[in-house]
């Protein structure tokens, strides 16, 4: 094709080239002026340039690099050159000269180009009626008639020729008739000197046709080359936001578009490996039996299961009461001060969870705020507590009270207060009755001991001694008429002279009998000494001097021994045993055992009865050892009786606390009685009935039935038969003592109301 | 000398039970899990006698499981199915996050599915087990029914469990079967008779709830995934029992008549039926399309003579509650737009009656305010325009307290805009001893066939005097003491002046016969032998006794208070009615 179409195009190329031939040696030697005219050109084309960039800018870039390096053209163009060698050669030159000035920039390089496709061009709109396929191509050609590539032609000026064809001949040079006169001639007469051209390459000079020249001018003007070429075209935007219907490209498929694909293929594979190995699943039928229902219970075999397991059902919530009406009684709504303390209560104390409310219509019920939370509260229950089997205590509270036998088939014992002795102006320590029972005697805080008449309640004798008494006891021998008398530090053996006149008279004896003898032999610490004056008169007789203050007298039954207590924590000297008639005093214990209480000799054998705070130690006086420890089990004991037989004792302890003993049985309390609410402060034991009692702050006075069997295997019965009461408490003191009359069912108590009271 | 050594906690309570912990561990489920089988299974922790002992010497507070109840989970075919969903939820998570959505879709198909058929089976091994349970299920489910379609759960459970609680209704409309209603401030309790088992439900009002936040209702979805089954299996044997079909349909005569009425209002056929079966106005279909049920006559047995009383107290307990299941037999209702229409359905409907109400009020009315044949219209307004003449109109709690009563109650003390009786509680039982308010005695009254008004005060004032009398006893024992006491003063006074030594005027006066009441004196020592006794009770015993007396003396003290408290009222009450008339 290409040979063809240089075969038609030839004649009239050649036509031209002739005129061009005859014109170029003028031109020849003005480079200067080309250089010239190329800066105007370049300098005028700028503009199009941009122009050009702002069109399609990628595109003639890329036509430029690949002109320039493209070797396929080349060759076709090459065979063209074969044939119209002579033709090409000048326009070649020009465009080579060109290229050779301007190939510092790819820009100016780039407008270079463009000039001569248009050149070409131009050859081409000559034939217009021919068509080809390369009509639009802009690749560019070069071709290439001098090989001697892009040097200066400096060097080959001294040569006649100026460089080799493609077949390696030398191109000649024109040859150089021309002068510079001749060259002025030219330029004076030739008309078309202005457009010819000198080409360095080729050496011929080069005339410009009109056409060219137009281009020429036109790129000057920064306009297309093209006259044809309509540069406000309306653009045609391609790829909009709208979605096409087809294609913008009119690309034909690719072929991957027939071959099945790969990928998909080893997909597909790997679907089916994972179906034939049970990872995927077929699509499940939709399963509807879930919420279809049917009679479960059709068999019913009670499930073994069920059995075996420890189930509790859940116990079921409480029913409402009236107070959960909408409208309740009024009775069961809140009061202003029920609604504070419901308000004040912590949630879990509170009786009821709600607050009773009233409406007067069913309307006007709100909803219930805390309904689903009171259902949550349900549900935690069920599945959170631990669930208990609670056995509720059915009792009927008359089977808890022990049957006793009555009090009535247990009398006589002392059921009312029948006679008051007043007469002190303080409380009323301690009270002891004479073994007759006719006299009661009583020592006070106010200083006085008193005799009364029991059965009169008559004050027979007031005896100032000067200090608190702490305790008197009556000598329990009825032969004799003596009283002993605690204060300070002085016991006091008082001869009343109330009994018969031998009984004074052998009582006189015992006291100063055998004076002389045994004076001589008493301890140390404790000084007898005879009372004397108004003291004699007053009945007072001996005065036995203890080194501390005394709290306690206790006679023995025989009534010629006297135990004192000086209770002190840190002595051995806390316990005296007096021998009136001999006036001999002796401290039988050689160690401090605790604080002693109180003492108490047995009834009937030689056995010493010693309460310490915790306990009460028996001590055997003959065999000078100790016999048994009793454990109270109670924190201070206050006070001991030993019941007549000798064998059983009682404690009454601060901590309200009463304690029967066996001494046979063991040295653990047989009985605790906690009948009082306050401390115990004096106990005492019936000589004759069997009867004890025990008196304490809380001001009443308990009289207990206490039978003792002589057989051993019965233990002692304690019925609780009389709360007696009559005694104001004062000063937060109650009974003070506690006395039993001898021989009739009777019973003393003193209280710090300063009164004594009798009970029959 | 001998044998291995016995190492501590591997005998005895300590193997017994299992930390919560541990149980969690064995059976390889997290906690939320955990919960969810212990609730399934009704699984509930135990406490032990020795905590100590089981807690291998800590005493830290835990929670412990029987080690027997664990073993018995471990079988349990759900613990599989919680794993599967476990790994369900993961492969989800991973589809979602790598975008596939088809992976997506597809495990969404196949999302593990459980049943709690075998659960119910279990845990209730007879029906009547499972009736007794069902008070809680009832519960839940009436409370699911009336949330919002929003949120805090799915909207297939509470459409789940709205349909099975007016299954649940109609079956006692069909059975007759409600015995006892009472409007309290929490809601609506009912208490039915089913198969013998008494049954009490609590029906919130209807209100939209103000959901609370520290409420976990994943637990709540449990116990009614749960709850719904059981109804659901429960409902069917019922419905079947009674030949009824189950799902429930509405008898083709009353379907027809709905259907007129209702074509054009409601346009989805397919959500109207529940509707139209929670208006409760229509009968249900039969299986065996019964003529009216011939009530079986108890056959006679011979019996002995001891046994003829409690017989003849059985039948005629048998005969009231005959009538009281056809208390509202022959009325014909109208509600008003205002009472709460469901809740009054089904108690009128529940005792024979008839009920209709506005049309635009709810599907299913049967007869306009005009009709004449309306016996009774139940109102909750001050007052009504129109008023027809041969119909009462009254509050709705008429309605409620005439079953409570089991009779009809005058209709005078609730009408239009007269102040209410106390509506009482139906459950309380009152023992002696315990407080009765005077409109209980009223209503008692009224049963026992006293009728006149005046009886009644007559009553109350006696009663009135009888509290008196034991008062005026109390004051005869304070003055008693008080005489003691001016004794005492006066021979005080008199001691003294004798120890004073001043001369005494001595005067011989005639003295009083002190009369001693013998009986009274008796009693005293009664009392005081008992109060001897109690000194020589032994502590334990003592403890307890103590306890019991006061708990004794609290509920007395308690009635004492009511009855203040209702005194004063009274006392006001006439008070403000006398200033008026003066």
């Amino acid at each position: 094709m290409a040979e063809s179409r240089g075969n038609v195009r030839s004649p009239e190329q050649r036509g031209k080239m002739k005129k061009c031939g005859e014109k170029t040696p003028k031109k020849r030697s003005k480079d200067e002026e080309d250089l010239f005219h190329l800066q105007i050109f370049v300098f005028n084309s700028k503009p199009a340039v941009e122009e050009l960039e702002d069109e399609d800018l990628s595109d003639s870039e890329d036509s430029v690099y690949s002109g320039l390096e493209d070797s396929g053209s080349d060759s076709e163009d090459d065979e063209e050159q074969g044939s119209h060698e002579d033709d090409n050669v000048e326009a070649e030159s020009v465009r080579s000269q060109i290229e050779f000035d301007l190939s510092c920039s790819p820009l100016e390089r780039h407008l270079c180009s463009f000039a001569l496709q248009t050149e070409k061009k131009k050859g081409a709109v000559e034939e217009e009626t021919k068509k080809d396929e390369y009509e639009h191509d802009s690749s560019d050609e070069e071709d290439i008639r001098n090989t001697v590539g892009n040097i200066p032609m400096e060097w080959y000026k001294d040569f006649p020729h100026i460089g080799y064809d493609l077949d390696g001949k030398k191109i000649y040079k024109p040859i150089r008739n021309k002068d510079e006169l001749d060259d002025f001639l030219d330029k004076m007469e030739n008309p078309d000197y202005w457009r010819t051209i000198h080409d360095k390459q080729t050496g011929n000079d080069i005339v410009l046709s009109d056409e060219q020249v137009e281009l020429v001018n036109r790129l000057q003007r920064g306009q297309f080359g093209d006259v044809n070429f309509n540069e406000y075209q309306p653009s045609v935007d391609f790829f909009s936001k709208d979605v096409m219907l087809h294609p913008v490209t009119n690309r034909p498929a690719d072929k991957r578009s027939f071959i099945p694909s790969l990928i998909e293929k080893e997909k597909v594979s790997k679907l089916v490996h994972a179906i034939k190995m049970g990872w995927i699943k077929p699509r499940r039928v939709e399963d509807d039996s879930r919420g279809r229902y049917y009679n479960l219970w059709a068999s019913e075999d009670s499930s073994i299961l069920a059995k075996h397991r420890m189930h509790l059902p859940a116990p079921k919530i409480s029913l409402p009461g009236h107070q959960e009406s909408y409208n309740p009684p009024p009775e069961y709504l809140f009061t202003d001060e029920e609604r504070a303390l419901w308000e004040q209560q912590d949630p879990s104390d509170r009786k009821l969870p709600f607050v009773p409310m009233k409406f007067s219509s069913l309307r006007q019920v709100p909803a219930f705020p805390r309904f689903i939370h009171e259902r949550f509260e349900r549900c935690l229950d069920l599945y959170l507590c631990p669930r208990q089997r609670k056995l509720r205590v059915n009792v009927n509270p008359e089977d808890l009270i022990p049957k006793l036998p009555k009090p009535k088939d247990l009398q006589p014992f002392p059921t009312t207060q029948s006679l008051v002795y007043r007469g002190h102006s303080s409380l009323v320590r301690s009270i002891s009755v004479s073994p007759s029972g006719q006299w009661l005697a009583s020592g006070s805080d106010d200083g006085s001991v008193r005799f009364w008449e029991v059965c009169s309640s008559r004050c027979m004798k007031t005896v100032q001694v000067g200090g608190v008494v702490k305790s008197v006891a009556w000598n329990p021998n009825p032969s004799f008429c003596l009283l002993a008398v605690a204060l300070d530090s002085v016991v006091l053996i008082l001869s009343p002279c109330l009994a018969d006149r031998q009984v004074i008279s052998s009582s006189e004896r015992l006291l100063f009998g055998q004076q002389e003898a045994e004076s001589v032999e008493g301890a140390a610490s404790v000084t007898w000494v005879e009372a004397e004056g108004d003291e004699l008169n007053q009945g007072i007789r001996l005065k036995i001097q203890h080194p501390k203050a005394v709290h306690q007298v206790a006679w023995h039954a025989k009534g010629d021994y006297l135990a004192s207590v000086m209770p002190d924590h840190s002595s051995h000297l806390q316990v005296f045993i007096h021998q009136v008639s001999r006036r001999r005093s002796q401290n039988p214990f050689r160690r401090n055992k605790g604080l002693v209480q109180c003492v108490s000799f047995h009834p009937v054998r030689p056995y010493f009865f010693v309460a310490t705070q915790r306990s009460v130690r028996i001590y055997n006086l003959i065999k000078q050892e100790m016999t048994k420890k009793l454990q109270a089990n109670s924190k201070w004991i206050s006070s001991m009786a030993v019941h007549p037989g000798g064998d059983h004792v009682i404690c009454g302890s601060y901590d309200c606390r009463l304690s029967w003993f066996d001494l046979d049985l063991s040295t653990k309390p047989y009985k605790m009685l906690r009948h009082h609410k306050k401390a115990v402060r004096g106990v005492a034991y019936h000589r004759v009935y069997p009867l004890f009692a025990s008196a304490s702050d809380d001001g009443s006075v308990i009289v207990c039935h206490g039978t003792v069997y002589n057989d051993l295997l019965q233990n002692p019965l304690i019925v609780p038969v009389k709360v007696l009461r009559g005694h104001v408490i004062s000063h937060d003191l109650g009974v003070l003592d506690v006395t039993f009359h001898p021989t009739q069912p009777w019973i003393f108590s003193s209280g710090a109301d300063a009164t004594i009271r009798l009970f029959t | 000398m001998g044998g291995i050594q016995k190492k501590k906690f591997e005998r005895g309570s300590a193997t017994n039970y299992i930390t919560r912990n541990k149980a969690r561990k064995k059976l390889q489920l997290s906690l939320p899990d955990f919960r969810r089988l212990c609730i399934l299974k009704g699984i509930y922790p135990h406490e032990p006698k020795h905590k100590k002992k089981v807690n291998k010497g800590s005493t830290a507070p835990r929670t412990f499981y029987l080690l027997k109840d664990i073993r018995f989970l471990l079988h349990e075919p759900i613990v599989g199915k919680f794993r599967d969903y476990k790994v369900f939820v993961r492969k989800l998570k991973k589809a979602y996050g790598k975008t596939e959505w088809s992976a997506v879709e597809r495990l969404r198909e196949n999302k593990p599915t459980y049943k709690l058929d075998h659960i119910i089976k279990e845990r209730y091994p007879t029906f009547i087990d499972a009736l007794r349970d069902i008070e809680d299920a009832l519960c839940m489910c009436f409370l699911f029914s009336t949330f919002a379609r929003t949120g805090k759960c799915h909207v297939q459970t509470i459409q789940l469990c709205r349909r099975l609680a007016v299954e649940w209704m109609n079956y006692v409309i069909a059975s007759r079967a409600l015995r006892k209603v009472f409007i309290s401030i929490k809601g609506i309790y009912y208490q039915a008779e089913v198969m013998g088992q008494l049954i009490t439900w609590l029906v919130p009002y209807q209100f939209s709830h103000d959901h609370p936040t520290d409420v976990d209702y994943r637990v709540m979805a449990t116990f009614t995934e749960l709850y719904t089954t059981l109804l659901g299996f429960v409902n069917f044997r019922l419905y079947h029992s009674l030949n009824l079909v189950y799902p429930p349909k509405l008898d083709s005569k009353s379907n027809l008549e709905l259907k007129e009425e209702s074509e054009d209002d409601y346009a989805m056929n397919s959500e109207c039926y529940l509707e139209k079966l929670s208006a409760l106005s229509a009968s249900l279909a039969r299986v065996v399309s019964s003529t009216e049920e011939d009530e079986a006559e108890p056959d006679q047995f011979p019996v002995e003579e001891e046994d003829m009383e409690k017989m003849e107290a059985r039948e005629k307990e048998q005969k009231q509650q005959e009538a009281q299941k056809k208390l509202f037999e022959g009325l014909r209702f109208f509600l008003n737009r205002e009472v709460p229409r469901e809740s009054l359905a089904f108690v009128i409907r529940c005792f024979g009656g008839e009920v209709s109400w506005d049309k635009s009020v709810c599907i299913g009315s049967t007869y306009e305010v005009t009709d004449e044949t309306i016996t009774h219209q139940i109102v909750d307004r001050p007052n009504t325009d129109q008023q027809y003449i041969n119909r009462y109109y009254f509050q709705p709690q008429w309605v409620y307290d005439c079953v409570n009563a089991k009779m009809l109650l005058p209709v005078e003390d609730y009408f239009i805009g007269v102040t209410l009786p106390p509506h009482l509680s139906p459950f309380v039982e009152e023992k002696d001893g315990d407080y009765v308010p005077p409109e209980k005695l009223k209503i008692m009254a009224l049963q026992r066939g006293e009728k006149t008004d005046h009886e009644q005060e007559e009553e109350e004032e006696e009663d009135v005097e009888g509290e008196d009398e034991e008062e005026e006893d109390d004051v005869d024992e304070e003055e008693d003491d008080e005489e003691e006491e001016a004794e005492e003063e006066n021979l005080k006074k008199m001691e003294e002046q004798r120890t004073q030594g001043k001369s005494l005027q001595v005067r011989v006066t005639p003295g009083k016969l002190k009369t001693e009441n013998q009986a009274r004196l008796e009693q005293e020592e009664k009392a005081e032998e008992k109060r001897l006794a109690i000194m020589m009770m032994k502590k334990k015993e003592k403890y307890l006794y103590d306890k019991i007396m006061f708990g004794k003396k609290r509920k007395v003290r308690e009635a004492n208070k009511l009855a203040a408290k209702r005194k004063a009222y009274d006392d006001a009450e006439k008070a403000k009615k006398k200033k008026p008339r003066k």
